[in-house]
């Protein structure tokens, strides 16, 4: 268990069709995905949304984050399948529940792996999402990598001072995270001191009419990525609605516990 | 001892970070590791306490190979302080943070209370003793952090940056601390790129560039060699530069710092003679 | 009309029993370089706060006395106000750059106080290519040396067309190339703009060469204030701050009893003066 399943989230900034999108066109996508998600319950359709999403990802370039993103998710899908089974619910449909966390997680992964937090400030901000909130929003995106730095950094200080986290029982075990936690918090709070110190310094928040030298302007492959993202959601809507879905049929019952 | 066979590591689906070092450090010495940044120095004296492990070759520590240990054993023979003191401060006290260690490792309450008395007195901190060490100034809090980690009496001692963001006083203090660790017969080895600091302990230097060992050897040596100076982003000492330009006078090499010039120049001066290449040659 | 002016100037951080800094008297002329140098604690770093209203709007205390800066009293004044007239580089490069692309965080001050798109990225243009990162301009600063990232801060400053810059110990965290590197190029602003430079600085060795003007501070008041041959001597030695080598190896020659001439403060004037010894 490591900070593997952060990875999934990071931005790295690459050429490829899906980087240059414009990030509200991404976001419109990504919400398609989500939507379909939690709309259908069968799962020949969750594993089509799933899938779906695969040629998004070859065509972004980064199958490989991706496929270790899906791989972190594991624990908790797995959990997800065995928490809806214990309590009474059929194989299919806890395979299904599963289903959706990944499609869902996957979604969220291929949009925060494709937009740099600053085409998402940008977003927001054009949005009329007021400037302090859009920049806390990227700010602290941009700060995850740096914190998770730290965060090892910490870890490794204390334990070249002896401390072993993987000993002992449940209790020991939480309270050798004080010595984490603290360092880590006041490295937090320090650096946030610093950061609005450059800030203030800077003349953040000086007027309300912030001007940008960027903006963003949506093209072509934009607006067909929207125009097929609302299409397909129509097509998800009539299929739910109106079409019956074969379904998978396990003969096999794991034995009530309640 | 504390030696390097053929050793290579990269972090999982990253780049190559050290290529193949071979390296020894015998107990008792004093060495500076010194190159530019990313340069791979701390990944290194990461692999001394168990923090990473070799990916090929090996690091063997007192006999015993790195892979085969846990941190918390290595680091009984090996003390790491890192550069950021605000990375481990977390007690409520001065004295319960130099405890942590001692309570990690399993010593009893008289010797830990002995101990770290001690040591708040070897590094001037007794007044801060039930102080929060997060009320000290940047400068003691790195005193805190150094005493944290002496307190168990590691037979290695390794500084990640000790000198960074210290001002005179407190690298002079720094510098006496050092030697008595030295005299003490502990291993002390510093990471740092403070030339002027390493030109007046005089410490062996292995100089790293790109993850390879370009040089290693004495500092008089290495601080006066431009190329390799060139290569690792560092300058060279305001001492040897002086004697660079007066090369006419031909110094013994290897003057790089303050005493050892001036000694040189009294003399010459006393005689009041230039010695010019002879005559003819 | 002096740059920066300051009379009596005093100042205690709140809940602190004494002062930071006390009955600072100053005068910077426009287009000076001085250096600002003393050992930890002396007031330093107190004193630059005060000069874009850090102090006393961020950090809050009991502010004494009559601070000027462009010919503008500080008072009441907010530190976005100040912004304008007075430029603050950070030691730590990595908490002063806001954004993932370079060229965005040169603008970023700019877009602040609501500069005009196209004004905005003409100055831009103009701060990388001052500061040498134009090549940089699509990086982001995670991907850049910490030298190259202090020229990126150096230029978001800039950008605001300051008449003043502060740098508070902008080479600690750098390696000695990039710390020359670094301090030329602060010299090189300061001559062709005639931009006014105070550098906090402890590593004398680095930028003596460059600074006309070495103003000394102990326990928060102002202890030596001159130029740099001048200051280098006994007093400076005795309140500990660490001296270029070949100005200390002149003190040792001196006691020695060598009819040693004036203080030298960099490499090139330590050989001329040993020369002059020697050929005698």
């Amino acid at each position: 268990m490591s900070l593997r399943f952060v990875e999934g989230f990071k931005f790295k900034r690459m050429d490829s069709p899906i980087h240059r999108l414009d990030p509200r066109a991404k976001f419109i996508l990504t919400l398609g995905f989500f939507a379909s998600s939690l709309m259908f319950t069968n799962i020949y359709a969750l594993m089509i949304v799933f899938v779906a999403q695969v040629p998004g990802v070859l065509m972004a370039k980064t199958v490989g984050r991706w496929l270790r993103s899906m791989r972190g998710g594991l624990f908790l899908g797995v959990f997800i399948f065995v928490m809806n089974v214990i309590f009474g619910t059929s194989i299919v449909s806890s395979l299904a529940f599963s289903m959706r966390f990944f499609a869902i997680m996957s979604a969220f992964s291929f949009f925060f792996m494709t937009t740099s937090a600053d085409d998402l400030g940008l977003a927001l901000e054009q949005a009329h999402v007021p400037y302090s909130i859009a920049f806390t929003f990227t700010t602290a995106v941009r700060l995850v990598p740096t914190m998770a730095i730290d965060a090892q950094t910490v870890v490794d200080a204390q334990r070249s001072r002896g401390l072993e986290l993987d000993k002992g029982n449940l209790m020991k075990r939480i309270k050798n995270y004080i010595p984490i936690l603290i360092p880590l918090i006041i490295s937090a709070i320090r650096r946030s001191v610093e950061l609005a110190e450059a800030l203030e310094s800077r003349a953040f928040g000086a007027t309300d009419n912030r001007t940008s030298i960027t903006t963003l302007k949506m093209k072509a492959a934009d607006i067909a990525v929207i125009v097929g993202t609302i299409s397909s959601l129509a097509v998800a809507v009539y299929v739910y609605f109106y079409l019956p879905l074969p379904t998978l049929v396990i003969p096999f019952e794991f034995p009530r516990l309640f | 001892m504390i030696s390097v066979e053929n050793m290579s590591f990269n972090y999982p689906n990253g780049p190559d970070v050290l290529h193949g070092l071979n390296l020894r450090i015998n107990d008792g010495e004093f060495a500076a590791i010194m190159g530019e940044n990313g340069a791979g120095k701390t990944t290194l004296v990461k692999m001394f306490n168990g923090l990473l492990k070799p990916v090929q070759g090996r690091v063997l520590v007192d006999g015993e190979e790195t892979s085969q240990r846990s941190v918390a054993q290595l680091s009984r023979k090996v003390g790491l302080i890192f550069q950021n003191p605000d990375h481990q401060l977390f007690a409520e006290t001065v004295e319960g943070e130099l405890a942590f260690s001692l309570r990690n490792f399993g010593f009893n309450e008289d010797v830990i209370h002995r101990r770290v008395t001690n040591l708040l007195t070897a590094l001037d901190l007794e007044r801060y003793a039930t102080s929060s060490p997060f009320v000290l100034s940047g400068g003691e809090r790195k005193r805190v952090a150094l005493a944290a980690i002496l307190v168990w009496d590691p037979k290695h001692v390794i500084m990640d940056e000790p000198t960074i963001g210290q001002d005179y006083l407190q690298k002079d203090r720094l510098r006496h601390f050092i030697m008595q660790l030295v005299s003490q017969e502990k291993t002390v080895v510093i990471v740092t790129h403070d030339v002027e600091f390493v030109a007046e302990c005089k410490p062996r230097v292995i100089l790293l560039s790109k993850g390879k060992v370009i040089a290693d050897g004495r500092a008089v040596d290495i601080l006066t060699n431009r190329d390799l100076i060139e290569q690792s982003s560092l300058a060279m000492p305001q001492i040897a530069s002086l004697m660079n330009n007066l090369s006419d006078l031909q110094a013994p090499p290897g003057i790089i710092d303050t005493y050892s010039a001036r000694e040189f120049l009294r003399e010459r001066l006393r005689r009041g003679v230039i010695m010019r290449s002879p005559p003819g040659g | 009309m002096p740059a920066i002016v300051a009379t009596d100037l005093s100042f205690t951080y709140a809940g602190a029993d004494k002062a930071s800094m006390e009955s600072v008297n100053l005068s910077i002329e426009k287009g000076e370089f001085v250096v600002l140098t003393g050992p930890s604690g002396c007031g330093k770093t107190t004193f630059c706060r005060c000069l874009n209203g850090l102090i006393p709007n961020f950090y809050a205390g009991d502010l004494q006395g009559k601070l000027k800066v462009d010919d503008v009293d500080i008072k009441g004044k907010s530190t976005a106000e100040l912004a304008t007239h007075v430029g603050f580089v950070f030691q730590n490069p990595e908490n002063q750059l806001f954004s993932l692309s370079v060229e965005r965080d040169v603008a970023f001050g700019l877009e602040n106080v609501g500069t005009p798109r196209k004004e905005a990225l003409k100055r831009v243009e103009w701060a990388m290519e001052a500061t040498g990162i134009l090549n940089l301009r699509n990086k982001a600063p995670y991907e850049l040396s910490g030298g190259q990232q202090q020229r990126a801060a150096i230029a978001g400053v800039l950008a605001m067309r300051p008449s003043i810059i502060v740098l508070d110990e902008p080479t600690s965290f750098l390696d000695p190339k990039s710390a020359e590197e670094i301090v030329a190029v602060i010299a090189t602003l300061n001559q062709e703009l005639k931009l006014t430079t105070l550098l906090v600085e402890h590593r004398l060795d680095v930028v003596s060469k460059y600074a006309n003007r070495v103003i000394v501070m102990d326990r928060g008041q102002i202890a030596l204030d001159g130029p740099p041959s001048e200051i280098y001597g006994d007093n400076a030695r005795l309140i500990g701050i660490g001296l270029p080598k070949v100005t200390m190896l002149f003190h040792l020659l001196r006691r020695d009893g060598f009819p040693v001439g004036k203080n030298p403060t960099t490499v090139d004037q330590a050989t001329e003066e040993l020369r002059r010894l020697l050929n005698e």
